[in-house]
Parts: C-alpha cells; sequence; structure tokens
C-alpha cells in the first residue's frame, strides 16, 4: 500500500515572455524561496529534490550540476526530468512516488523554463525522428493546426467555440498574479479578429512563450498534519504514454487514446464515477484553444461531440458547474518546464483554499493534467480528504 | 518631465552573451529503415511491416509493434495513395531544421493515411486555400526524381479525389 502523500506549499514567478533582468539560477529561486516559506521549511529539510527542465530549448546541458546551488541540491539525492510537454508532471510523479514508497518524507519537486535564452521553435524540431520526421514537421502550430481540424471534422465544433475558450483562459488569467497573459476585456470578437496562421488556429488561438519556474512540496502523512492546516492530498497519479511516431495515434487529439486511459485508470483508482460531477476543478495542459474542446470530452467531462455546448453552456467558466484552468491555464503562460508542474501546483491552491480572485468556492475534488509530445499524457486527482 | 525612452535592444546587447551552437550529427537509419528507404529508390515502393499478433501495419517501419511487443518479421506493400485525416494551411515562416532556411509560406500541410497502413503520415499537400483543403480528401504522392533514397524522395501530396 502507497504512503499518503500531500501537497503542503507551492511557489511560482511571475511568469512572462522574456526575463532578461534575471539568469535561469536566479529564476529558479524566486520559486522555490516562497514554496518553503508556506511550508516553514528550510532547505536542509527537504530529503530530495526532482528538478525538471528541457535542457535543449536553452542550449545548456545538465542543469542539475549547473543550477544545483539554486535548486537546493548540494548533498541531496535528485533525478531530473526531460519528458517534453509532461516534465512538470513526470518531476511531481516522480516526488509522489518517492514519498508514497515511504522512502522519504519531504521532497521538493522544481520546474523551469528559461525560453528567452534560446529558440523554441528550432529546438523543438529534434523532438521529431531524424531519419522519418524532421525533414516533414511544420513545428508545434502546424501539428497542432492539423490535429485540429481533425477534431472539427469529428465533433463539429467551431471557431466562436474555441475563441470563447481563449477569452475564458485569459480573463482567468487576469485573476491569477503569476498569469503570463492577462486580458479581462478580451471579446469574441477580439479573438475572431486575430490572423488565421494555419487554419483553423488563429494567433489568439494558441499559448504564448514564457520563462517562468514553479515549485511545489510534497510530504508524508505525519508531515503534513504539521505543516499545513489544509495540505491537498494526491489521491491518484496516472501515466500513459503514446506509441512513437506523429502518425501512429489513428485520432490524434480528437480521441486521444492516452488521456482516455490516464483519465480512466485515474478516475478509477479515486473512485470517480462521474467526473463532471465529482470533479470540483480542473486544472488541465491545454496548449491551444481546440485542444481544451478535444480534450473535454477525452476526460469524460461530457460526451463525443459536446464539448461546445460545454463552453456555450458556462460549465466551464468560473461560476459553472465544473470551472477549468481558474489560473488562466496554458493559453496564459506557457514555460515548458514548468507549466504542467503549474497545473499541479494551481489544482492544489484550489484544494488549499489559497486562490485568491481565483479561489473556486468549496473545493473538495480537483484534477490536474500533463500533456506533451506524441499525447504523452499525465493525470492526478487532489483531495482535501486524506482517506 | 518624462525620462527619455530606453533602448531596449542596445541594452539587451550588453546584458546578455550571444551563443551560436552548429554541431553535426549523423544518424545511423537501422536495418528497417534501411530496407525502406531501398525499395523507395529502387523500386518507388512504400513498404511497411505487419505486426503478427494484431495485424497492424506499421508505416515507418519498425522492430517490434509497440502494443504487442512482437518482432515485426513479414514486410506489406502500401499504396502511394491515401486519405487526409487532417489538414491545415501554415502561415507563419518556420525553420526547417533540415536546411536551417525558413521554409517559404503559406504550404499546405497534413495526415495522411496511406491505404493499406494502420498508421499515417506527415506531409505536405500541394494546395494552399483553406476551402480547398478538407478532411477526407484522396491524395497521391508526388516522387523526387532521380530518387535518392530519403523521405525527401516524397517530395508531397497532391489532391486527386474529393472527401470521400
Amino acid at each position: 500500500m502507497p504512503q499518503k502523500v500531500a501537497i503542503v506549499a507551492t511557489g511560482q514567478t511571475k511568469h512572462t515572455s522574456r526575463r532578461t533582468d534575471v539568469n535561469q539560477r536566479e529564476m529558479i529561486t524566486e520559486a522555490i524561496r516562497p514554496a518553503l516559506e508556506e511550508a516553514n521549511l528550510k532547505i536542509s529539510d527537504c530529503d530530495a529534490v526532482m528538478i525538471g527542465n528541457m535542457e535543449p530549448f536553452e542550449g545548456y546541458m545538465f542543469p542539475e550540476l549547473w543550477a544545483v546551488e539554486a535548486w537546493g541540491g548540494y548533498l541531496k539525492p535528485s533525478v531530473k526530468f526531460n519528458t517534453g510537454g509532461t516534465v512538470g508532471t513526470s518531476t511531481i510523479a516522480a516526488a509522489y512516488y518517492y514519498v508514497a514508497s515511504g522512502i522519504y518524507d519531504v521532497v521538493l519537486a522544481v520546474g523551469f523554463e528559461k525560453q528567452s535564452d534560446g529558440h523554441t521553435q528550432t529546438a523543438i524540431t529534434t523532438v521529431g525522428d531524424p531519419v522519418w520526421e524532421r525533414s516533414i514537421m511544420a513545428g508545434a502550430l502546424g501539428n497542432f493546426a492539423v490535429m485540429a481540424s481533425t477534431y472539427i471534422h469529428e465533433s463539429g465544433v467551431t471557431p466562436e467555440q474555441a475563441a470563447k475558450i481563449v477569452v475564458k483562459a485569459r480573463r482567468n488569467g487576469a485573476n491569477n498574479p503569476y498569469a503570463h497573459l492577462q486580458m479581462p476585456e478580451l471579446t469574441v470578437e477580439d479573438v475572431m479578429k486575430s490572423d488565421v496562421i494555419a487554419f483553423p488556429i488563429r494567433r489568439m488561438d494558441m499559448c504564448p512563450q514564457s520563462d517562468g519556474a514553479c515549485a511545489v512540496v510534497l510530504v508524508s502523512e505525519a508531515k503534513a498534519k504539521k505543516l499545513a492546516s489544509k495540505p491537498a492530498w494526491i489521491k491518484a497519479v496516472a501515466t500513459a504514454h503514446e506509441q512513437q511516431y506523429m502518425g501512429d495515434s489513428p485520432k490524434r487529439l480528437a480521441v486521444m487514446r492516452s488521456q482516455i486511459d490516464a483519465t480512466r485508470r485515474l478516475y478509477n483508482m479515486a473512485g470517480i464515477t462521474n467526473p463532471r460531477n465529482e470533479l470540483d476543478v480542473a486544472e488541465i495542459y491545454e496548449v491551444a484553444s481546440w485542444a481544451e474542446l478535444a480534450m473535454y470530452e477525452n476526460m469524460g467531462f461530457c460526451a463525443r461531440g459536446e464539448a461546445g455546448r460545454l463552453i456555450d453552456e458556462g460549465v466551464t467558466e468560473m461560476g459553472g458547474e465544473l470551472p477549468v484552468n481558474p489560473s488562466g491555464g496554458v493559453l496564459c503562460t506557457n514555460c515548458i518546464g514548468a507549466t504542467a508542474m503549474i497545473r499541479v501546483a494551481e489544482a492544489a491552491i484550489q484544494v488549499m483554499g489559497t486562490g485568491g480572485k481565483r479561489q473556486v468556492d468549496n473545493v473538495k475534488t480537483a484534477l490536474a493534467t500533463g500533456y506533451g509530445g506524441n499525447a504523452w499524457c499525465d493525470a492526478f486527482i487532489l483531495s482535501n480528504n486524506s482517506n | 518631465m518624462s525620462a527619455p525612452v530606453k533602448d531596449r535592444k542596445a541594452e539587451d546587447d550588453v546584458l546578455r552573451v550571444p551563443y551560436l551552437l552548429q554541431m553535426e550529427y549523423e544518424y545511423a537509419l537501422g536495418q528497417h529503415a534501411i530496407r525502406f528507404f531501398h525499395e523507395l529508390k529502387e523500386n518507388r515502393r512504400l513498404m511497411g511491416v505487419r505486426c503478427p499478433e494484431c495485424q497492424r501495419v506499421y508505416i515507418p517501419p519498425r522492430p517490434v509493434c509497440g502494443i504487442c511487443y512482437v518482432p515485426s518479421t513479414e514486410w506489406v506493400e502500401v499504396s502511394d495513395e491515401g486519405t487526409l485525416i487532417g489538414c491545415t494551411v501554415v502561415r507563419l515562416p518556420f525553420i526547417d531544421p533540415m536546411t536551417g532556411e525558413q521554409r517559404p509560406v503559406p504550404y499546405g500541410f497534413g495526415i495522411i493515411r496511406l491505404d493499406g497502413s494502420s498508421t499515417s503520415m506527415f506531409h505536405f499537400v500541394d494546395e494552399t486555400d483553406d476551402a480547398k483543403l478538407t478532411v477526407g480528401l484522396r491524395v497521391k504522392a508526388n516522387f523526387r526524381e532521380p530518387r535518392e533514397g530519403n523521405m525527401r524522395d516524397i517530395t508531397n501530396f497532391r489532391v486527386i479525389g474529393t472527401a470521400q
């Protein structure tokens, strides 16, 4: 039986496009120090540190070495994660496994990316297989546009419904002091007027590139009761990896086998039978507006083809039945190595009730997801109840 | 009195260290790709492998079916025609990783299920009109001549029929 694991503290930078005022080490400490302060811990209280970063984007190899002091690794066991979009959730999952196993009581997880130091769009091509895929890649944008077209064909969702997702995200982002994009006045018309950069994707449909870091403190049951009055308990963790090549999954985003598999196992572990009713909030890794709609269906929030209706009816808006991404999500902030971790941190914040203007009322159960290259998926259930 | 506007560019140049990385790599193709590209070059055939357990036909060919983990020993020819299961016209410039140059925009791009294959492949499509490029179109591969035995031997796909 796994030991119970709780999140007792989180920390984030104010995410933005170009942190030219600091280097990576300085930026990392901006997330870790508030997390330690919130838990009233010193770095020496942490038994191990898990770190996440996609180093090809910065061209700064072996960050566990050169930033060891900044991420608190001096004389500590650590593991680095480099799993694309899911870096942050791989890092949290590892921290969870260590605490759940009983090996460590306090594990610090850190994810970061400083994209302004490098060139993400070019570096991301090295994710593709050099023999088969690199000569025929069109970046994250081309990939998402093609996936969105398949999804539209399958579901009949409209550009206006995608635009509503963008408006929801960026208005929510305005309530989140850490969010990169904050657009409280954004309208559907504004989104529909933005350039089509690869049909059906408009400029406003895509996430930004951000610099930022996130830190999360995971602890055992005994520590949780000492360190936090209202910890966020991790009730279930599930990971699913898709096959190797971009064309291997039949319907890609539209019917994402990995996300369907991961979330069904997750709900099963957590005893959830109707996610729309039983979840109070979700922080999902959505990347593009169209992806959020497809994910509603993959995650079982609604039946196939019903995602457009979910946003039309305001179900996933703040104040709706199941608010999705009160933080503004990835559409507001994408600092790769931190992005998926921010989903878990924000879900924990909702359960702990410390969300300020972005807080959803009376959150008992929260979903957080990670998503990355070739549909690798992670999913977490957080709860206010340890049992 | 307002302060003079700072020249951000000049300030960045002072505070940032530029670095240009050029590294050369040479990737071994592996036995399955060698066979595939030999057939493509010599016979203009697209060859996949069939999993003896689940019967899925894989392009690219690979040592084991990732679902069954059974060695794929049977080679099968798949068609150079297929169906578009997703498509777009890319209008934002992007660096071509093989050349380091910006690929001219706009260009058609899609994911194609070749007849006889269980998997799909991304490729360029010779249509840049959003209204004409739709899911379900029938497409056929255009080949480079002479062929050299790599992915660029398929230059792109042309539309040959209406959506099904």
